[in-house]
């Protein structure tokens, strides 16, 4: 059933003529009350899906600053069974797809088989882990298969035409395009080549294709969503988070951010 | 005993490619590169004489006289790393992955370094080969290796400053495997230690391996028989693997290997991976990482930038679970008093990093025949510690 929130929320955005807005923000930042706080507000203000960060001392494929949030988060105690027990008391008030993403030794410290049990149990959808190719997937792919959750694979613009069919073989959910060659939060230059690359994609493929990497304004995410299925809007909502945590208009702010998103994702103006 | 590292990169249950897809294509191009510059005669020729005419290979293997009868155990042969060009053996691979650079038609070359010495030999490549070069550095590391970091800007290498996490080797790789996975079309990442996702482990083993075959080499010809016993410091792991690999299928030969063991095990405050690690993912390979519960890094500790990391190569696990390789450590007290010793004994100022593997044999050798040989791998030379090390006593007295 994991799968399907994810299928489902896709296909039900595209009867409405609307591109899934997917915000990334770290468990745990600046804590994980705020973040539990946090996720329900991403819904209302019209997020479809909701990517976690675990946070991990050493995240390779991060920019400075989902650097920072991660340190800010593991100074707060997050931790990826923090994150399941988070998980777990969200699920009573949203149905919202969940998707976590984990470095693997995170996920390895807990055990692979342990870890899909427990994710499933608790409302997690899909997972993410960016130092982890369809190659050496195998382990986590055995654990998930009976129920869960879905693993969702990368590509990049440096990815053969062999290793992009092979990402779209395993991927479930949805293809996890990452925009440029480079770390979250860096510069997104051509949009025009983003467009390319995606539109060449969907010759080989009908799931859901998502970008991320880059995308920090309401501008940059309609252009993106012209072309794809959904955006991923990670560094710049943690900037705001960073910027607004101590402020009182803390989770207003991180509430106008997100549906400034949103709005710029609906082409049919039915909202 | 098959041949490691398998198809996939693996030795044993160990290594593997944890990277991030943008990475993916550039690490099968490494490997494939590789696989066609191993087999051809032309490169392998130019290897051996840069080795030979550039970095001054063959190195001695000395026989420690004095350093042997003060221990009272068997006779201690150095084989002399530390005379290399730049002064340790971190050249060997840096040569040789200039080369492959050069082959793949990367004109720009990245590289981590922890205690300076696999930086300036990837400046001094970069610069004799016509390269550009960026080294990524911890702050804690710029500091207590100043001098170093001078020796790379004379070379004209670009030196970067790493602030994140713990300011040390670590995070100096996150920041390489950073900019590397940014500017990957144009760009070689010349990892300086047997860590990191296939095929890297088995090129810079591959690579370095030149010592052992020198050893036994040498050894045969003045001993007429293989030494009894092996010992090097392991911090990646690239100048202990290099001299134990071609000996790891005489089984009668007994292999080790130290870790810094800090401030001692029971402190937390080492970089002792095998006493105090479990399996995990660091940096795009599957080997013993110390971590925490929850697999978070630990912070280490050794009083040697080189052996101040929390992971080590996948070979070494491979060897370490099969018990073909022994591994202990050595304390920071233990190496500086071993580094002393040295000097004294042999006229020869060892780096901090080989000096532990120093302080392994003055624990060990009493214990052992006179008639028996050991190799000890001196895989550095002291220069770069002195003002560390002056500074530490200035403030201690």
């Amino acid at each position: 059933m994991m799968s399907n929130r994810i299928a489902a929320t896709f296909s039900r955005l595209r009867q409405r003529n609307e591109k899934a807005l997917i915000p990334y923000l770290m468990a745990g930042d600046p804590s994980l009350a705020d973040t539990e706080t946090l996720i329900p507000v991403l819904e209302r203000a019209g997020a479809d899906l909701i990517e976690i960060g675990v946070p991990f001392s050493d995240p390779i494929a991060d920019g400075p600053v989902i650097q920072r949030a991660a340190e800010r988060a593991l100074r707060a105690g997050a931790s990826l069974r923090a994150v399941l027990r988070m998980v777990k008391s969200l699920r009573v008030k949203t149905q919202v797809p969940l998707i976590l993403m984990a470095y693997y030794n995170t996920v390895m410290a807990m055990g692979e088989r342990r870890f899909c049990r427990e994710a499933a149990a608790v409302g997690v959808d899909g997972i993410i882990i960016p130092d982890m190719p369809p190659e050496e997937a195998g382990v986590l792919q055995t654990a998930s298969a009976a129920r869960g959750p879905c693993l969702i694979f990368l590509l990049a613009p440096t990815s053969t035409p062999a290793r992009q069919n092979n990402v779209i073989k395993h991927t479930q959910g949805f293809v996890y395009y990452v925009s440029m060659t480079g770390i979250t939060g860096a510069a997104l230059r051509d949009v025009g080549a983003v467009q390319r690359r995606v539109r060449a994609l969907r010759q080989k493929t009908r799931k859901p294709v998502a970008v991320g990497f880059g995308i920090a304004t309401p501008d940059e995410a309609r252009r993106i969503a012209s072309f794809a299925d959904g955006v991923i809007v990670g560094s710049a909502l943690v900037r705001t988070i960073e910027a607004h945590k101590h402020a009182p208009d803390f989770v207003k702010a991180v509430g106008r951010f997100t549906a400034g998103l949103k709005a710029a994702l609906v082409f049919n103006d039915a909202r | 005993m098959t041949s490691v590292p398998d198809k996939r990169g693996r030795f044993g249950k160990y290594g593997g490619q944890y990277v991030p897809e943008t990475l993916m294509p550039a690490i099968r191009e490494l490997e494939t590169a590789y696989a066609a510059l191993r087999r051809d005669r032309r490169f392998q020729k130019e290897y051996r004489e840069c080795l030979q005419r550039y970095v001054g290979r063959p190195t001695p293997l000395y026989f420690a006289k004095r350093l042997t009868k003060t221990l009272g155990g068997p006779k201690i042969y150095l084989k002399r790393e530390d005379l290399c060009h730049t002064g340790a053996h971190k050249i060997n691979n840096a040569v040789g992955q200039a080369l492959l650079a050069r082959r793949m038609n990367k004109r720009r070359v990245i590289a981590e370094t922890g205690a300076g010495q696999h930086g300036v030999a990837v400046a001094t490549v970069a610069s004799v080969f016509g390269l550009e070069a960026e080294i990524y550095m911890g702050v804690e590391d710029m500091e207590r290796q100043a001098l170093n970091v001078f020796r790379m800007r004379l070379l004209g290498a670009k030196v970067t400053g790493v602030n994140a996490g713990s300011r040390t080797l670590k995070d100096a790789i996150s920041e390489a495997m950073r900019d590397w996975t940014t500017n990957v079309r144009t760009t070689h990442y010349m990892l300086g230690s047997v860590l990191g996702a296939h095929p890297y482990p088995m090129i810079i083993r591959d690579f370095q391996s030149v010592i052992g075959r020198e050893a036994r080499r040498q050894i045969l010809a003045v001993e007429k028989q293989l030494p009894h016993c092996l010992v090097a410091c392991v911090g990646g792991g690239s100048n202990s693997l290099g001299l134990f690999y071609p000996f790891i299928k005489d089984r009668q030969i007994q292999m080790v290997g130290v870790e810094a063991g800090g401030l001692g095990l029971t402190a937390g405050k080492h970089a002792a991976r095998f006493s105090g690690g479990a399996p995990g993912v660091l940096q795009g390979t599957m080997t013993y990482v110390l971590q925490d519960r929850h697999g978070q890094i630990r912070g280490t500790h050794s009083v040697s930038a080189g052996l101040d990391y929390p992971a080590v190569g996948p070979e070494h696990a491979m060897h370490h679970d099969s018990g073909r390789i022994q591994y202990t450590s050595a304390t920071d007290e233990e190496a500086l008093r071993a580094f002393d010793l040295l000097a004294r004994e042999e006229g020869i100022i060892p780096a901090l990093e080989s000096a532990h593997a120093v302080a392994e044999v003055v624990k060990r050798a009493p214990g052992m025949k006179k008639n028996h040989i050991l190799i000890l791998n001196l895989s550095g030379r002291g220069d770069k510690d002195v003002g560390q090390i002056a500074g530490m006593r200035g403030a201690a007295s």
